[in-house]
């Protein structure tokens, strides 16, 4: 199918104090598919997702969102433009409740003025209302609304993982930006990531997934982007980056092995 | 945070302002324990810097955003109730309200650029600012009386001169309890969720779209409009007006009491000003060493109740629950 593309990187460079993080890196993402970025530790997969969320501003190239040029946009504005993503370490607003922080997801979507928050007009009343029920629904898909009323300071580490997925999702972007969901999870936990990253893809929502458990990767993704010391190594479907032998080296420092290594994670 | 659990205890059929009914009922009930006028007065005052606090508590408790220049607003709406009226012919009422206004272009002017600073940064250059207020209010002596202060007008409702501390008890009790609404109505709102998790985490506020300097600009501002009022209402009570109002200890003063009361609490607002409105009067009897033992009470309540008075005694009394 020719899909449309949703998100493109053109080139896009940056440096750290004369090291290159990212050497002219691009890769274009179509809409609706499950695009992994993997690599060793240090390729670069994280300063990535911090160019294309606006947290950092690339010296070089281009981000497009959905073909507008989105390029040192701030994140808010990313984010009013349907991009969102997720952190390999958690940012969690730890003093509100589970359900507060998903509700905190749909601040795009909802109207808010000083005047009218001090006052608690009805139409505040009835958008909190609202905005409380999609957040428990958000809640339900990730299979946490027995803690929605639960400060979230106060979750086990899995939970904070799906918690922060529901609250992306919350925001209904375009594309979502998941930086390592299945960090530190056990089998089962990552089991459950995996449903709910098919879940997300089945409504339209345009994942970018970094992640270092292979089997995972294998098992979502649509396409794989390879990256190796700032530099793209490989792009394709599964089943050929697994087999390409620049991506092999890449992982194990050695040539001409016939063996998939990344068969498991 | 864990004060909103306990008022959440008390929450009937589950509205926001349930949570005051039991503060309300106690102002009502406090003046029959009164033996004389002074006890009034200590209250009104008590009702005052809690107002104050409420909006400091806002800024810092809920937003995670330090000011050591608070004051500086008290002290803009100290000198309007009491310039307006001696000097350009402005009605006190209509002073009081501009004093609120100008407090919140003031804070709008300022606070763009010094909301950009974090941590020790934004406290020392909102101190700058304290300091500069105070200085102005001492130096413009033809408008301000200089270092020795000047009068303030009696504030005249309807043809009614408001005087008498008990009329004045009333008057604050009402306007604290608006104030606390006022502040409860917010962090149950869009705009109160941003700002708690704005203190959280700023870089995922922003990821989901909340626009974290607009949001820091306007609880800035209405931090600033409580501090405006409790200075103009100060100002009116005492009747005379002198730069202390705004000066650095004033602004310390507000600090001690929203962190000793609780950050994040509206009931705590209340409290840590009554303790610290309370505490020098009962102190007293110990003369020369008033300050020194106001200090070491201080010093043990943070010590020992870390999280401020009314946090950590919610958080006891949800651990003695079976």
């Amino acid at each position: 199918m020719a899909a449309v593309t949703v998100l493109s990187a053109e080139r896009l460079s940056i440096s750290f104090g004369g090291v290159r993080a990212l050497d002219g890196v691009s890769f274009d993402v179509a809409s609706g598919i499950v695009f992994s970025i993997i690599g060793p530790n240090g390729a670069g997969k994280t300063t990535l997702f911090n160019l294309i969320s606006g947290l950092s501003v690339p010296h070089d190239g281009h981000v497009r969102l959905c073909g507008k040029d989105v390029t040192a946009l701030p994140p808010e504005q990313l984010a009013r433009r349907g991009l969102s993503r997720t952190f390999q370490n958690l940012q969690i607003f730890s003093h509100l409740t589970a359900v507060e922080n998903v509700m905190v997801g749909r601040h795009r979507h909802e109207v808010t003025g000083i005047v009218a928050d001090l006052l608690h007009l009805p139409a505040v009343g009835r958008q909190n209302r609202r905005t409380r029920e999609r957040a428990a629904a958000a809640l339900a898909r990730v299979g946490l609304e027995d803690v929605a009323e639960w400060p979230a300071g106060s979750l086990a580490y899995g939970d904070l993982k799906r918690l922060e997925i529901a609250r992306a999702l919350a925001s209904e972007p375009t594309v979502l930006l998941l930086d390592e969901p299945a960090a530190g999870c056990n089998p089962v936990e990552t089991r459950e990531i995996e449903d709910i990253i098919r879940g997300i893809v089945d409504d339209d929502v345009t994942v970018v997934l970094v992640e270092h458990d292979m089997r995972l990767v294998m098992n979502v993704s649509d396409r794989i982007h390879v990256l190796a010391n700032g530099r793209t190594l490989a792009e394709g479907a599964a089943a050929e980056v697994r087999m390409n032998p620049a991506v092999i080296e890449a992982y194990l420092g050695v040539r001409g092995t016939s063996e998939p290594a990344l068969a498991v994670g | 945070m864990s004060v909103l659990a306990l008022l959440d205890r008390f929450r009937l059929p589950q509205h926001r302002l349930v949570s005051l009914l039991p503060l309300a009922a106690l102002i009502l009930l406090l003046p029959l324990l009164f033996p004389s006028a002074y006890y009034y007065r200590v209250a009104a005052l008590i009702f005052i810097f809690a107002i104050a606090g409420l909006g400091l508590n806002l800024l810092m408790g809920f937003a995670g955003q330090v000011s050591l220049g608070h004051a500086g607003f008290m002290g803009v709406g100290a000198y309007a109730v009491a310039i307006g009226p001696s000097h350009l012919g402005i009605p006190p009422l209509l002073s009081f309200v501009l004093g609120a206004l100008l407090s919140a272009l003031v804070a709008f002017v300022v606070g763009r650029p010094i909301l950009r600073l974090k941590g020790h940064y934004l406290a020392v250059a909102t101190l700058g600012f304290g300091v500069l207020l105070a200085i102005v209010f001492t130096n413009e002596a033809n408008w301000t009386g200089g270092p020795d202060g000047m009068t303030v007008p009696r504030l005249i409702l309807f043809h009614w001169p408001l005087r008498g501390a008990e009329t004045w008890y009333w008057i604050l009790a009402a306007s604290f309890l608006v104030g606390a609404a006022l502040a409860l109505n917010l962090i149950d709102s869009p705009t109160g969720r941003a700002l708690r998790a704005i203190h959280d985490s700023e870089i995922a506020a922003r990821v989901l779209g909340v626009d974290v300097a607009e949001k820091k600009l306007m609880i800035f501002i209405v931090s600033a409009v409580y501090a405006s009022v409790a200075g103009s209402y100060l100002a009116l009570i005492n009747g005379y007006i002198t730069p202390d109002v705004s000066g650095f200890l004033r602004s310390i003063e507000l600090v001690a009491m929203v962190v000793l009361g609780g950050m994040g609490s509206v009931v705590g607002s209340l409290v840590g000003s009554a303790v610290l409105v309370i505490l020098p009067q009962a102190l007293t009897l110990f003369h020369d060493y008033e300050h020194l033992v106001l200090g070491l009470i201080v010093m043990g309540v943070m010590i020992f109740l870390r999280g401020g008075i009314v946090p950590s005694v919610a958080a006891a009394l949800r651990g003695w629950r079976p």
